[in-house]
């Protein structure tokens, strides 16, 4: 589909006009069974492109489905109308950027294909799933799911770059419900599996392997008692720290945030430009990195969408913060180092400063070793619920699976058990980080962000960690 | 081309594609926005966006299968497209086995709705918020507008149409660090002279926030929550709460309600208000809404949205809801608190002005958490006294809107969701302010 843009692109652009486009052509395709009943397939075709023109100062953008010379020409009009009415007035550093002259590729490697296997036995796996989880009459939901998402992107600008990058990205989904005397709990294989590849991460997640167990542990649920309200130890399951990652280190750490690009939407940061370098942000067993190069995680790259090259650098190290995640753009505004990380979720939106795939490097205790470290606790996995305030600091998770931790073993099962904190000081009370065998490669699949609002995919990898003295908490009114 | 006319023949094309035995849905979105987004009271991304989308739906006997493709307005291409999406749904029929939920509208109920506005140009708009932010003010937020377009057919012969013109200047005067006052100016009717009264009624406010921020420990205060913060209340309480398959499956956070094991007050009535609201009067099955669906009354849980597939899966009759079976034009009664009166019955404790990211802390026992933002203030009698730090809330909607409701107030806000991931929202919600004697705050 992208074939013909490079051409169309050339005679569309009228001389001394400095622009860009960035367009995409992606394939959605969703198979689900719910209670055992086959949804009706869904494919989804997304085909587009976003003009970006930069004129006296100025900067501005139109989007179109028409890829055409004379759609191409009413886009970058368009565009440069916004320029004309916006010169003068950006915001400091923001309208005569430039526009990258990198050249490059990029594309997902797959072990199976997604489409050597026939919809049939797509659906027909996803029957098998859902039917193993109906094991008891208190199972009142279930379904298994598959979204497969092949994303072909192409930047041209008129600097002469051209970036070709090729994304395909899986999401299993598998969850089970159980319900008895006013208790209703689900178990799932969670929101953080998502990743690049093909059919072999179905089983790289465990979704072939799962529903008995999580029918099983549903019902556990129902009739555990309500989580206790103490602070003590809590081990975070690789699933759950995905996303206290994502919320507490990654949006405080984004650049167009600590800039203020976000206080109407999704919020500041507590983190202040003068806190890069000398901030501690953790206990020394903190290192975060920025890893677009990790092969399976959900937002791998070569590139990102101004056409900066991207490559591993460390956030956080032993504790100490390093640099945001800023791209080249916000670097410029606030004389700040940063990462490749702007990125858009669409051909219709414009890139901001985004998490891509935000990790936490493995440290050396085995899960055993991190259990037998704690005298009283818990161990929480698989998010449900998750809230932190617009500053990133006041945070509460809510998870699926808690299971108190006496005398360094893991015994009794408990319900609703949530925990809440506050970001600064959280990460300071790490005092133990899984290594390799407690190491989970996922992501979030709807991080929410910008306006127009953008939901976009990201990556986090990360072993089990262990905190201590966090305020837990269950259910009841 | 309008794309009242782009619709109509896309969906002629789809009907002559559809084969015998075979019956087509179509379904059409378009798009022309202006984006002007700012920060600092400077510009920081202003853009358009033209998007045109149709899914197809291919149902052969109780097999369906949909495909989306994106139109250019071009119509050999469109044509093409077309012709592939056809194709690919009816490929898909191929693997696909009897659905039992089927469900589509064979009783064709055509409609139109159109509503045109006359909107600022690019120039305009950006000169008006530059006037708005100057003077020293820190402006950040987004100003979103154009005509957005539903249009439903099918092969039976069924036609609906909703198009709207509209804007939506959604945007934060900043005082420092997380202090700010939100405001919002949507609608229709584009007016210099009304942006300017909002603007001034907001920098007002702003000025109170200059005052020494008091932190509260964590416990029980009176609280006032205005419409906007209730708005939060309801957008997150509503993703999962109404829909028959939450009911049903026993997901619903008003479960104790629907077990008779909680109560809310029965001041607190809510109710799905198509007729009033802004969204289309019609879904992707071809079903029409009705006026109104009523959700709780009296305090009591009333009717589920019901979507077709649900309405055949748990034998129910459908009421027009989308697949997740949410309220997109939701109305909540108001009660009797006259609104400038609402700072001398509050007396003393909390005035939210808004609430953020709200979730459960027990979804069971519909206990919910979320945090103030933005202009949340410390009242004593009757007056503010200064601008509050940052609270999380814990507590129950049987609390809030049950035990410990105070009073609604008599008049409400209508707010026109600002939201756009993916598309502008047509959600809207009709909402009072809230007084509640004890609102638990946890840290």
């Amino acid at each position: 589909m992208l074939e013909s843009l490079e051409r169309a692109f050339a005679d569309a652009v009228p001389a001394r006009t400095e622009c860009s486009v960035r367009a995409e052509h992606s394939i959605e395709e969703n198979f689900a069974v719910r209670r055992n009943a086959a949804e009706p397939q869904r494919r989804r075709v997304n085909t587009g492109a976003m003009v970006t023109v930069e004129r006296n100062g100025g900067s501005g953008y139109a989007a179109t489905t028409d890829l055409s010379v004379p759609g191409l020409r009413r886009a970058i009009e368009e565009a440069s109308a916004w320029a004309e009415a916006s010169a003068g007035r950006m915001v400091a550093g923001l309208g005569a950027n430039g526009f990258t002259s990198a050249q490059g590729s990029y594309r997902t490697h797959e072990k199976r294909r997604w489409t050597d296997v026939p919809a049939a036995e797509k659906l027909a796996l996803l029957a098998d799933l859902s039917r193993r989880m109906k094991t008891d009459e208190r199972i009142v939901d279930w379904a298994a799911g598959l979204n497969h998402t092949h994303t072909e992107n192409l930047l041209l600008t008129t600097a002469g770059g051209r970036i070709h990058q090729e994304a395909k990205v899986v999401v299993p989904a598998l969850f089970a419900v159980a319900s008895a005397h006013g208790q209703t709990q689900r178990r799932s294989l969670g929101d953080s599996r998502i990743g690049q590849g093909g059919i072999e991460l179905l089983d790289e997640m465990g979704m072939r392997d799962a529903p008995e167990r999580l029918a099983r542990e549903a019902l556990l649920l129902v009739e555990a008692p309500e989580c206790l309200d103490a602070a003590m130890d809590v081990i975070i399951g690789p699933d759950q720290m995905v996303l206290q990652i994502h919320e507490s280190i990654g949006h405080p750490l984004e650049l167009d945030r600590i800039l203020g690009d976000e206080r109407n939407y999704a919020g500041t940061s507590f983190v202040t430009p003068d806190m890069f370098g000398t901030y501690r942000y953790g206990s020394d067993l903190l290192n975060v990195t920025f890893d677009p190069a990790q092969a399976t995680e959900a937002a791998s790259y070569a590139f990102d969408d101004e056409g900066t090259e991207a490559r591993k650098e460390f956030l956080i190290r032993e504790g100490i913060l390093q640099r945001p995640m800023g791209s080249a753009s916000s670097q410029r505004r606030a004389n700040l180092p940063g990462v490749a990380n702007s990125r858009a979720c669409a051909w219709n939106r414009p890139p901001m400063d985004r998490m891509a795939n935000l990790n936490i490097e493995p440290g050396r205790a085995t899960f055993a070793d991190l259990v037998g470290q704690v005298e009283r606790g818990i161990y929480v996995e698989t998010n449900f619920a998750w809230s932190i305030d617009d500053s990133r600091n006041k945070f509460q998770f809510g998870c699926e699976w808690g299971q108190l931790i006496e005398n360094g073993r893991l015994t009794k099962v408990v319900r609703n058990p949530n925990y809440r904190g506050i970001s600064s000081r959280f990460w300071r009370s790490l005092k133990g980080v899984g290594s390799t065998d407690t190491y989970v490669v996922g992501g979030a699949t709807m991080c929410g962000k910008g306006e127009p609002n953008q939901a976009i995919r990201v990556g986090h990898a990360t072993p089990a960690c262990l905190f201590a003295d966090v305020e837990v908490f269950g259910g009841g009114q | 081309m309008s794309f009242r006319d782009h619709f109509a023949e896309a969906a002629a094309t789809v009907e002559g594609l559809t084969r015998g035995g075979e019956i087509s849905l179509t379904n059409y979105y378009a798009e022309r926005s202006d984006f002007f987004r700012f920060n600092k009271s400077a510009v920081r991304q202003p853009g358009s966006v033209t998007d045109i989308e149709v899914t197809v739906d291919v149902i052969a006997g109780r097999r369906r299968a949909s495909t989306s493709v994106r139109l250019t307005g071009t119509k050999e291409e469109d044509q093409t497209r077309l012709e592939r999406a056809v194709g690919d749904a009816r490929a898909a029929l191929a693997s696909a086995p009897d659905d039992p939920h089927l469900a589509f509208n064979d009783k064709p109920q055509s409609s139109e709705r159109v509503s045109r506005a006359a909107l600022p140009s690019k120039d305009q708009i950006v000169d008006a918020v530059m006037r708005s932010g100057s003077g020293g003010r820190d402006m950040v937020g987004i100003y979103a507008a154009g005509r957005i377009a539903y249009g439903f057919a099918n092969s039976l012969g069924q036609r609906n149409w909703h198009e709207s013109d509209s804007f939506n200047l959604d945007w934060c005067f900043y005082h420092a660090a997380d202090k700010a006052v939100k405001a919002n100016y949507a609608g229709v009717e584009w007016s210099d002279a009304e942006l300017d009264r909002i603007a001034g009624d907001a920098g007002k406010t702003l000025a109170l926030l200059s005052r020494p921020a008091k932190t509260i420990s964590p416990g029980g205060y009176r609280a006032y929550l205005t419409p906007a913060a209730l708005h939060e209340i309801w957008g997150w309480l509503t993703w999962g709460a109404f829909g028959l398959a939450n009911h049903r499956t026993r997901a619903t956070p008003f479960l104790r309600s629907i077990d008779g094991t909680g109560a809310l007050d029965p001041r607190v009535s809510l109710k799905e208000n198509t007729a009033e609201g802004i969204a289309p009067g019609f879904q992707s099955d071809g079903f029409v809404r009705p006026p109104q669906v009523a959700l709780i009354s009296g305090g009591a849980y009333a009717d589920c949205l019901v979507s077709p597939r649900s309405a055949v899966e748990y034998g129910a009759e459908t009421n027009g809801a989308n697949d997740g079976e949410q309220p997109q034009s939701l109305d909540m009664a108001g009660g009797t608190l006259r609104r400038d009166q609402a700072l001398k019955e509050l007396g003393a404790g909390v005035y939210i002005s808004n609430l953020w990211y709200m979730n459960y802390s027990d979804r069971n026992n519909g206990r919910v958490t979320g945090l103030t933002r933005f202009a949340t203030m410390w009242v004593e009698n009757g007056e503010i006294v200064a601008p509050l730090n940052v609270m999380r809330l814990d507590d129950a909607i049987y609390r809030f809107f049950g035990s410990e409701l105070a009073a609604l107030t008599a008049d409400r806000d209508f707010i026109i969701d600002p939201a756009s991931y993916g598309r502008r929202s047509v959600d809207s919600f009709r909402l009072p302010g809230a007084l509640v004697n004890d609102f638990r705050f946890t840290l």
